[in-house]
């Protein structure tokens, strides 16, 4: 049976409208209210799916990032992994972490546990980056089956329908294989209590980038990060035939 | 004086560095047509500096080649016409292009940031091992870009420090290039043997529509949860028509199954930046937002006055639109 690798983001919760710092050096995150990035959570239940379905023997999570990344791991730990990874990185190696090294300590932890599958969000919606999965999976030299909408698991394939731009597709790819979960994938359960406190006396392992051999130095230096331009407040109108005559001011109908 | 001959040196050195420069474009076609961002990512290529080469790497790459023939300003455009790229997978896609890279020593390489250049570029980066730089939404210079992050809320200016930069683009944030007034000569990409046994396509299942492309149409008009059910939405495609414009959807629509995930516009939809974007029952989420915020005039139509849609739009019609629709259809 197949083992399971999940790769998990702490991030900014989505529905929390975010400020960017008066240094533009970044956004607000102190104080602020984190949790599993959305895409990843529908990683964990495929992962958790397939365990119950007996496809999969175990479950591991692994969550690069501070202390506080231990939270998430506790959340898929709850929703049924077996057990976790804490990847510590924090200050300002935390900052410029990117997917490239996410990738490569996936990749690594994937070989030292020997696991069939990879599967990870499509991207984490705070760096919007949409690259772990991809990056993984060509550190490995395993197929990639990106935007997965649903995926049947035969022995020594998968068979994954993709979501792309002008409908759906469907690959099949050797395993092992990385995934990126879309969010059609599934509807992720929520931890209940009881599972929650069983949750607490499930293993996370502590490892730093350097002890799996994985340089973390940046690639990138962020210059600046600042907001959006603003849109002018618009009018509302009384009817639709003053919408029709804007549209016809506006040169968008004849 | 000093300054004067440091500028000198300045411009120099920088035209030096720019003639050094050398981009790649994968082309992104479907074996008919060329798809239209490529003319998007080429207008990206331009502003890098240096010379263009375009791939166009298929079963059948006529077509596209035939149309990039026309683009001016490129060095060449290589092909590679062969079964091993079936379905387009990212896996015999990225042999190809790390091929291609060892023959040219390219410094940048360019798709557009749809779903065939977000699957592909991160695994030709990382065998590169270079970061790449997802949808860029502008480019400074040839090391610093710019981009949308937390669904579009930050804007994040970046220097990409590996020797080889590799960008995604956003379409609708470069004007697309008109392919016109050039002759690139095309000449055969290197040869190789590009089949792999990692991925094979089985087969797809696009939604057919003869309304204009989403992410390249001038108008949109889009529905939301308050459309209630997929049968409404031709209250939509009604008002569409008349317009010529395509049709997208919220998050809550599709997952309602109103209407196929590919009409999506949003944060991980698709970006669009029409002319016009008219969002009916769409209350305006932030995710929904990232996906349309940059379209030049927004309406709404919502009969909720608290909806945050109106905070970016333009014109606001608080109103019931099972009424409003009909109505504004028939009097355009």
């Amino acid at each position: 049976m197949a083992r399971v690798l999940v790769g998990v983001k702490r991030v900014i919760d989505y529905a929390v409208k975010i400020r960017v710092k008066p240094d533009k050096k970044g956004v607000v995150t102190d104080g602020v209210k984190h949790s599993m990035n959305p895409f990843d959570e529908i990683a964990v239940e495929e992962a958790v799916r397939m365990k119950e379905k007996k496809l999969v023997s175990e479950i591991i999570a692994v969550s690069c990032g501070p202390v506080q990344s231990q939270e998430v791991i506790r959340t898929a730990l709850a929703m049924g992994v077996d057990k976790g990874i804490h990847v510590e990185v924090s200050g300002p190696e935390y900052e410029t972490l990117q997917p490239i090294h996410v990738s490569k300590i996936l990749a690594k932890i994937a070989q030292n546990e020997k696991v069939d599958l990879v599967i990870v969000g499509k991207q984490a919606i705070d760096d919007d980056s949409n690259q772990t999965a991809q990056m993984t999976a060509a550190v490995l030299d395993w197929p990639q089956a990106t935007f997965a909408s649903k995926i049947e698991k035969g022995d020594k394939e998968l068979t994954v329908t993709r979501e792309v731009d002008g409908g759906l597709e469907t690959i099949k790819c050797k395993i092992p294989a990385v995934i990126s979960a879309d969010l059609r994938l599934n509807e992720p359960r929520y931890a209940t209590l009881p599972n929650i406190m069983k949750a607490k006396k499930k293993p996370i392992t502590k490892v730093t980038p350097k002890d799996l051999g994985v340089d973390i130095s940046p690639r990138i230096e962020i210059l600046s990060v600042e907001d959006p331009p603003v849109r002018q407040a618009g009018v509302i109108l009384p009817d639709v035939d003053a919408l029709v005559t804007k549209l016809k001011e506006g040169g968008h109908v004849p | 004086m000093f300054s004067k001959c440091s500028r000198q040196f300045t411009v120099q050195f920088s035209n030096q560095i720019k003639r050094l420069q050398s981009t790649l474009v994968i082309a992104e076609h479907n074996n008919e047509s060329l798809t239209p961002i490529t003319q998007n990512a080429l207008a990206a290529a331009k502003k890098l500096g240096g010379d263009i080469t375009v791939l166009v790497a298929g079963t059948k790459c006529g077509p596209a080649v035939e149309k990039l023939a026309k683009a001016n300003g490129l060095k060449r455009v290589l092909v590679a016409e062969n079964d091993a790229f079936k379905g387009f997978t990212a896996e015999s896609l990225t042999t190809l292009v790390l091929a291609t890279q060892k023959q040219f020593n390219f410094t940048h390489i360019v798709a557009g940031a749809t779903a065939f250049g977000k699957a592909l570029l991160p695994r030709v980066a990382a065998k590169l091992d270079s970061s790449p730089v997802t949808d860029v939404i502008g480019i400074k210079s040839a090391d610093t870009f710019v981009r949308s992050i937390y669904a579009g809320n930050a804007i994040q200016t970046l220097v990409a420090k590996d020797p080889v930069k590799v960008l995604s683009v956003r379409g609708t944030s470069f004007e697309a290039d008109n392919l016109e007034g050039g002759s690139a000569a095309s000449e055969p990409a290197p040869a190789g043997s590009y089949a792999t046994d990692l991925t094979s396509f089985v087969g797809q299942e696009l939604s057919k529509s003869d309304r204009p492309e989403l992410t390249s149409a001038n108008v949109v008009v889009s529905g939301g949860r308050g459309l209630k059910s997929g049968d409404n939405f031709k209250l939509l495609y009604d008002l569409a028509d008349k317009l010529n414009a395509a049709v997208g959807a919220s998050r809550a629509a599709v997952d309602a199954g109103y209407v196929p995930n590919d009409m999506q516009v949003g944060q991980t939809g698709k970006i669009v930046a029409p002319d016009l974007y008219i969002a009916v029952g769409i209350s305006g989420a932030i995710q929904h937002l990232a996906g349309m915020k940059d379209s030049k005039t927004i309406v709404a139509i919502n009969k909720d006055p608290e909806a945050p849609i109106f905070q970016v739009s333009d014109y606001g019609l608080v109103a019931d639109l099972f009424k409003a629709v009909p109505e504004l259809t028939g009097k355009l």
